[in-house]
């Protein structure tokens, strides 16, 4: 404790928020020792790495982890011991004890050596020391001599109450309408269903889940989840209780005919990160995907670190490493790749996702099917006339091919070389420069190209992207090349060409125009080799131009054709038909129509089980390539054992995940969520449950609270309001007057109300709120709000991803709550993490609160914030009153809830009355001031009088009360 | 008995003692306690000269005459020994040898081995050490990257510069410790993408994270005031700001406000401190012609070596530059030449300008990628042109500067450029010996988080004493 202390207050001025562990120096000499409060933390740290559950690593077969046989004089020998060759832990572990861990561990010793299963694996049972949080908070407190502080007053409360439950802050109706004491509970109600409420809790879980609207690792580009990240926010609104939350969530596919709903929620376990660059492979990151779900599972409901038993057993804890590979067994089972499958171009997501389609998409889709059936059946009835008829002229056909005269060629990564006639084209990687070669026709009017390519290499493989012949219109006679005439860069043929195995390709042209010369454009790309090209003309009537396969058909006596080569040949007969061409545009078109419908239509990621279980391995030192043992589904098996009637998948997992038998669930999430609302977890180590991990500071409220939770029937509104309605919760947050006196700065016996910096969506919302600004709207993708231009293009591919550029939104895109905000995992908004939002890589439960430069530079000059200070400043004065007083308090009390003291009001006065005089001077600055973000400044107000009450908004914005909850 | 444990029993626990201290000398940022550190650090400063993508150590720094003869060759199957391949080169039926198409000369007293392609970096090969046997596990960039940045290949971990910035602190009050600087090649080449990550704290307080800077109006975000707001109204706003913000603590007794007060001074001086630094425009003619012609071009990996060496000069901790586009799966030839111009001039006249400041012997410059290339050809090879793929077994970076052997060669790899054959050099083994040389115990240099103290080097590491002067 003492040293916790002294540390920070040497250090106050330059503090930022110290996470540091729960003191555990309880002890008095007189006291009984606890093994879990007193031994088990030395004994964890210091010795269980080479004397502990991983049996790879233990030494001289002395496991202290648990009660066993071993010689508790040589242990206390050992320990005291001043030899370097004998002392324990050795020097060459870096690690010590100090004199009063080793006079505990000599008393425990002396003692008997008792041993606790650890505390959080016990079962929980409601203790009978106290009846309600405050109770249990007073005893300690008593104990310890502390004395709580007075309750917070009113004013405080509401704007405490509005930002812990709704992320926003109080209107000045509700400050008016929860003035009193009395109104209190009517105010928790109040904020506990407002909608707001949903969206400010699911940021935590968001956290947890590592929600992100884009894949991550390096080509990152998006994906489509926020139909989960919707659902969440409605679960908490509709107060779901935590056990269907969860099951819904691991498992809801699995229920007996799971609602759309219920398969949306089970996006949870889909939110993790998806590499899609080229080259990898594939179970590698199947296996990545796989030990993901475990670790997050593990740490969001269990509170253990499971990461540490990827490779090996765990070091500290009582988890083997087949316990890891055991759960992973339940999430082994989804019908998806490594790689992610992105076949269709418009699809942003990865199997298995579902379609999310609104009813007039859906009536939009079935109109434009319908007209495709009928072009289809048109299709089908075009008359072909004679075709045995035709197939013998074109059977009799030589067609005579002359090469054009080729006099120019440009373009492409190199300049293409042209020499007899031959166009040569280097290695390509880019895919914007096409080849243009300038071709002459001498007025000839070709009725149909016959394209040549070779190569000097060995091979040459190439993307061949596109062919345009002037003006003209032309058709290729064979239908893979339909890909180089669509327009669409985007389809190409793929063509590997060597000396022996030239390619060819003809194409008819629909149109022609008397001509001395046309230029052919070429796309060639991701070219590994040299390619040469030269082109060929005839006037041979375009009806019996054809294929060498459809030819060889023509050629055979119509009654030896098979069905298939009979059909292949009326087919391309039709081909040549301009009826048919018209309708197959028309029906070319209408699939377009469908697909860019279906691109309309929100997909969501989901969990699915394939029919055939995948075998499940432990990995050896956790490599993909590196099976041992088989293992089949299992719950760890240190931890209460699943009971029978369970169903063996994710279902049974996730009910014995939230099951009366299973320690921990209830233990991790009350801790979570009073995390959430007073600052610190009564664990601080709200991810680690373990060994490793902190002790509660106050074990049997945290009992207490798990049990309570249960037993409501994991009603989550009752628990939080439980919390906001406990005394403990509405103490003042002041630090006493005399510091000195002060034993508890980091609060952990409370004896003060919480007082903490605002997380980073709630600063934000809070400007935007008060301003008026903020665009109230649930749900629905992610929008784009302000944005510093260039930071994306620095770091991010510009081949694979659309994404490459921030695209600023528009309109009500830029006042959206911030937990709308677009989240790219490799570029994360830079306002959210200079506030600390975790990278959303990877499962975080508790976030850092940094206090910086960096922070004061954002809120100063984001044109977020300097938007927002006009706005603010518009309200003061069309709604504050008449004097600068009056207009000033509204401004303060939009932000704080409170009028603001003679001396504030002093300061605050005098800054806008300089600024005033100031802008007077410079009204250029003031309208440069003013010119700041996408919305138009009131007209209605003096540009000067406007700049100066923006300038105090921004002091308003930037005050160190404004950004923290007190 | 190192300072760490007298220091510690006291006041500190053990295990956070390195954590206390990096609090203790941002208390005053101006000292930098160098009996702080586990030894006597020869660097004060880290110049890390990122080359993204993977420049292949064959055609710049391995020389292997004798590859000439098995021009189209197959790689013996000895060599690869079941080596695993990337999904680009897995499915190719052959493996024919691509001798590098550069030349190579000797340079320097030292006689080093080096490639035509760095006639600038040549010139100071007795001042470089060059490690030819490095190795990793990682055969994608990302993963590569991740692990060469933060020592392991998943995200999650705090970058290099992060744990320097954590370890040691800031040795300027106006400017943060650890700085990343990102270029784009001038070639058409793919630039691989980078990512936050790599210069991120992970689960290290944010703090410590690396700033990213960039040309332009903001080198630092959200650095100018926004128009209307000139220097005089952003020093009376903070004056007010810190008035209000004293009565608040006053009432609340809160440090965190004090601290808040404080950094609102320090965004103000760096509003000051940051132009400045950014503002090359008062460089002299020479320093541009000798940066080359890149150099006058904001964001170039030219520009950004001049500004390394203004950062340095300011006390910046560590400097880390990314130069992307180094991943040639084909036409290496040309994207190769197209890198170096990008880089090697540049190089040179950093090495050269440090060397001339007095800086190169406290200052220590890492140059490299986070893999090798491999010596067969990815795609068609012909005599003058191919591609090469992802090789993790061996690669080469060199070192300069502070306690850095001099003229050295340090690794031998086999006569594929293919396995190492002597002293292999791990990524958490040039870690560990770059942390050595700032005075840090890689072993020593630890956060707990999740119940695990976690390092830079992981559970690995050794340094590399035979490189060390």
């Amino acid at each position: 404790m003492l040293r916790v202390h002294t540390i920070s207050r040497f250090l106050r001025p330059y503090l930022f928020i110290l996470l540091v562990a729960v003191p555990t120096g309880r002890t008095r000499a007189a006291d009984p020792l606890r093994f879990n409060r007193d031994i088990r933390p030395i004994l964890s740290d210091n010795c269980f790495a080479c004397h502990g559950p991983d049996q790879a690593t233990r030494k001289a077969e002395l496991r202290l982890d648990r009660a066993g046989d071993w010689d508790g004089e040589e242990f206390v020998r050992r320990i005291l011991s001043d030899d370097p060759e004998e002392i324990m832990p050795p020097t060459t572990s870096l690690k010590s004890l100090s004199a009063s861990q080793k006079e505990l561990l000599k008393r425990w010793i002396a003692d008997g050596a008792e041993y606790e299963s650890h505390w959080s694996f016990v079962p929980t049972v409601k203790p009978t020391t106290g009846n309600n949080i405050d109770e249990f908070i007073r005893a300690e407190l008593t104990q310890r001599r502390l004395e709580p502080a007075k309750r917070a007053d009113a004013a405080t409360l509401v704007r405490r109450v509005a930002l812990d439950l709704t992320g926003l802050p109080p209107t000045i109706e509700e400050q008016q309408r929860f003035a009193s004491p009395e109104a209190y509970e009517k105010m928790v109600d109040y904020y506990l269903s407002s909608p707001a409420y949903g969206e400010h809790m699911a940021v935590a879980w968001l956290d947890a889940a590592r929600y992100a609207d884009t894949n991550g690792y390096q080509v990152d580009r998006d994906r489509e989840l926020w139909p989960w990240r919707d659902w969440v926010v409605r679960a908490f609104n509709a107060n779901m209780p935590f056990d269907q939350f969860t099951i819904e969530q691991l498992a809801g596919d699995l229920l007996p005919d799971p609602t759309l709903d219920q398969r949306i929620a089970t996006g949870f376990h889909r939110n993790h990160m998806m590499n899609e660059e080229g080259g990898i492979i594939d179970a590698e990151f199947l296996a990545e995907y796989t030990a993901d779900r475990v670790e997050t599972t593990a740490a969001v409901w269990l509170g253990q670190t499971f990461n540490c038993c990827r490779c090996h057993d765990h070091k500290y804890d009582p988890f083997t490493q087949r316990d890891f590979y055991a759960m992973k067994a339940y999430f082994h089972n989804v019908p998806e790749r490594g790689v992610g499958i992105y076949s269709n171009p418009i699809r942003t997501n990865s199997p298995p996702f579902i379609k999310l389609p609104s009813p007039e998409l859906e009536s939009k889709l079935s109109t434009i099917n319908a007209n495709l059936k009928r072009v289809e059946d048109r299709i089908a009835a075009v008359d072909v006339g004679d075709v045995d008829l035709w197939a013998k002229q074109l059977s009799e056909t030589v067609i005579e091919w002359k090469q054009l005269e080729l006099t120019k060629a440009t373009g492409g990564d190199q300049p293409p070389k042209l020499a007899e006639n031959a166009v040569s084209v280097g290695p390509q990687e880019t895919r914007t420069n096409n080849i243009e070669i300038v071709v002459k026709l001498n007025h000839t009017r070709p009725t149909a190209l016959r394209i040549e390519c070779e190569t000097p290499d060995a091979e040459a493989t190439f993307l061949w992207s596109e062919l345009k012949v002037g003006q003209a219109i032309i058709r290729p006679i064979e239908t893979e090349h339909y890909k180089l005439v669509d327009n669409d860069r985007s389809t190409r043929t793929r063509l590997s060409v060597t000396p022996e195995k030239p390619a060819q390709a003809i194409f008819v042209a629909e149109t022609t125009a008397e001509e001395s010369e046309v230029v052919i454009t070429l796309g060639v790309e991701n070219a590994n080799g040299t390619t040469q090209w030269r082109i060929f003309a005839t006037a041979t009537p375009t009806d019996l131009i054809a294929s060498e396969s459809i030819v060889a058909i023509a050629k055979q006596e119509p009654s030896k054709r098979t069905e298939t080569d009979q059909k292949l040949l009326v087919d391309y007969r039709k081909s040549q038909k301009a009826e048919y061409r018209r309708l197959t545009d028309e029906a070319t078109a209408l699939r377009k129509e469908i697909e860019i419908v279906e691109a309309e239509i929100p997909t969501t990621l989901v969990m699915d089980e394939q029919k055939e279980p995948r075998p499940t391995f432990v990995l050896m030192r956790g490599a993909y390539d590196k099976p041992g043992d088989s293992v089949s589904m299992a719950t760890p098996s240190v931890l209460p054992q699943r009971a029978d009637d369970l169903p063996k998948n994710r279902l049974g997992l996730a009910r014995w995940l939230v099951s009366s038998e299973n320690p921990l669930t209830s233990r991790v999430t009350v801790n979570r969520f009073w995390q959430q609302l007073f600052g610190v977890g009564l664990v601080r180590s709200s991810e680690d449950f373990g060994s490793q991990g902190d002790l509660p500071s106050h074990p049997e409220l945290l009992d207490w609270l798990a049990v309570d939770f249960q037993e409501s029937g994991w009603d989550v509104k009752r628990l939080v309001k439980l919390f906001v309605m406990s005394e403990t919760y509405r103490q003042s947050s002041s630090h006493p007057v005399d510091v000195n006196k002060n034993v508890d700065l980091s609060n952990t016996w409370l004896a003060r109300g919480p007082r903490y910096r605002l997380p980073a969506e709630v600063i934000r919302d809070q400007a935007l709120a008060a301003s008026g600004l903020l665009m109230n709207k649930l749900g629905g993708p992610a929008v784009k709000p302000y944005h510093p231009p260039g930071l994306y293009e620095q770091v991010v591919a510009q081949r694979d991803n659309p994404q490459a550029t921030y695209k600023q939104g528009q309109g009500e895109d830029l006042y959206r709550r911030s937990m709308y905000t677009y989240w790219k995992r490799s570029v994360p908004h830079p306002s959210m993490m200079i506030f600390d939002v975790p990278f959303r890589e990877v499962c975080s439960m508790r976030r850092s609160r940094s206090n910086t430069p960096l922070q004061a530079l954002n809120l100063m000059n984001d044109p977020t914030y300097v938007e927002a200070s006009r706005f603010l400043a518009q309200r003061m004065i069309q709604e504050g009153g008449e004097t600068t007083e009056a207009r000033i308090t509204h401004g303060f009390q939009l932000l704080l809830a409170r009028t603001p003291s003679s001396q504030e009001l002093k300061i605050l006065v005098a800054a806008l009355q300089r600024s005033q005089a100031d802008f007077e001077k410079d009204a250029e600055a003031a309208l440069q001031l003013l010119a700041v973000g996408e919305s138009k400044r009131s007209a209605s107000i003096a540009p000067t009088e406007l700049a100066a009450f923006t300038s105090l908004a921004s002091t308003l914005l930037n005050l160190d009360e404004t950004i923290t909850k007190k | 008995m190192n300072a760490a444990s007298t220091a510690s029993d006291s006041v500190f626990s053990r295990r956070n003692w390195l954590k206390s201290l990096a609090i203790a000398s941002l208390a005053n940022p101006q000292l930098f306690a160098s009996q702080a550190v586990h030894f006597a650090p020869k660097a004060r400063r880290i110049i890390w000269l990122t080359q993204a993508g993977a420049p292949s150590q064959i055609d710049l720094f391995d020389y292997k005459p004798g590859l000439a003869e098995f021009f189209d060759k197959d790689l013996p199957d000895s060599v690869r020994d079941g080596q695993r391949l990337t999904g680009m080169t897995s499915g190719q039926k052959r493996f024919p040898i691509a001798p590098s198409l550069f030349q190579f000369k000797q340079h320097g007293q030292s006689g080093m081995w080096l490639s035509d392609l760095l006639p600038h970096t040549a010139k100071f090969a007795d001042d470089i050490c060059l490690i030819r046997s490095m190795h990793t596990e990682a055969i994608n960039h990302d993963p590569a990257m991740t692990l060469l940045q933060t020592g392991h290949q998943i995200g999650g971990r705090p970058s290099f510069g992060a744990w320097v910035s954590y370890g040691l602190g800031s040795e300027n009050a106006e400017l943060p410790a650890f700085v990343a600087l990102i270029s784009r090649p001038s070639g058409p080449t793919n630039a691989q993408p980078l990512h936050e990550r790599m210069w991120s704290s992970g689960f290290l307080p944010t703090k410590f994270q690396g700033v990213r800077m960039s040309s332009g109006k903001d080198p630092v975000l959200f650095l100018s005031n926004p128009p209307g707001i000139d220097i005089d109204r952003r020093r009376a706003m903070l004056n007010d700001v810190a008035a209000m913000n004293r009565l608040n603590f006053d009432e609340s007794h809160d440090p965190e406000t004090l601290a808040r007060i404080d950094q609102y001074e320090m965004a103000f001086r760096m509003q000051t401190a940051v132009p400045e630094l950014a503002d090359l425009s008062k460089e002299s003619a020479k320093v541009f012609e000798r940066y080359g012609p890149e150099s006058q071009k904001p964001g170039t990996y030219a520009a950004n070596c001049i500004m390394a060496r203004r950062l340095a000069e300011r006390g910046v901790r560590f400097i880390q530059l990314y130069h992307r586009g180094w991943d040639q799966h084909n036409n290496l030839p040309s994207g190769i030449k197209s890198q170096c111009y990008d880089t090697d001039q540049p190089t040179a006249a950093l090495l050269g300008e440090l060397k001339e400041h007095g800086m190169l012997d406290d200052t220590l410059v890492i140059w490299g990628g986070e893999f090798g290339r491999t010596v067969y050809s990815q795609g068609t090879l012909t005599t003058d042109n191919h591609g090469r793929d992802h090789h993790p077994r061996c690669f080469s970076v060199w070192m300069a500067g502070a306690g850095i052997k001099k003229g050295h060669v340090y690794g031998e790899t086999d006569d594929f450029s293919y396995n190492i054959v002597k002293d292999p050099v791990h990524i958490h083994d040039l870690n560990a010996t770059a942390l050595h040389l700032l005075g840090i115990d890689h072993t020593k240099l630890i956060y707990r988080f999740q119940g695990r103290d976690y390092r830079l080097t992981d559970v690995h590491g050794e340094v590399v004493k035979k490189i060390l002067s």
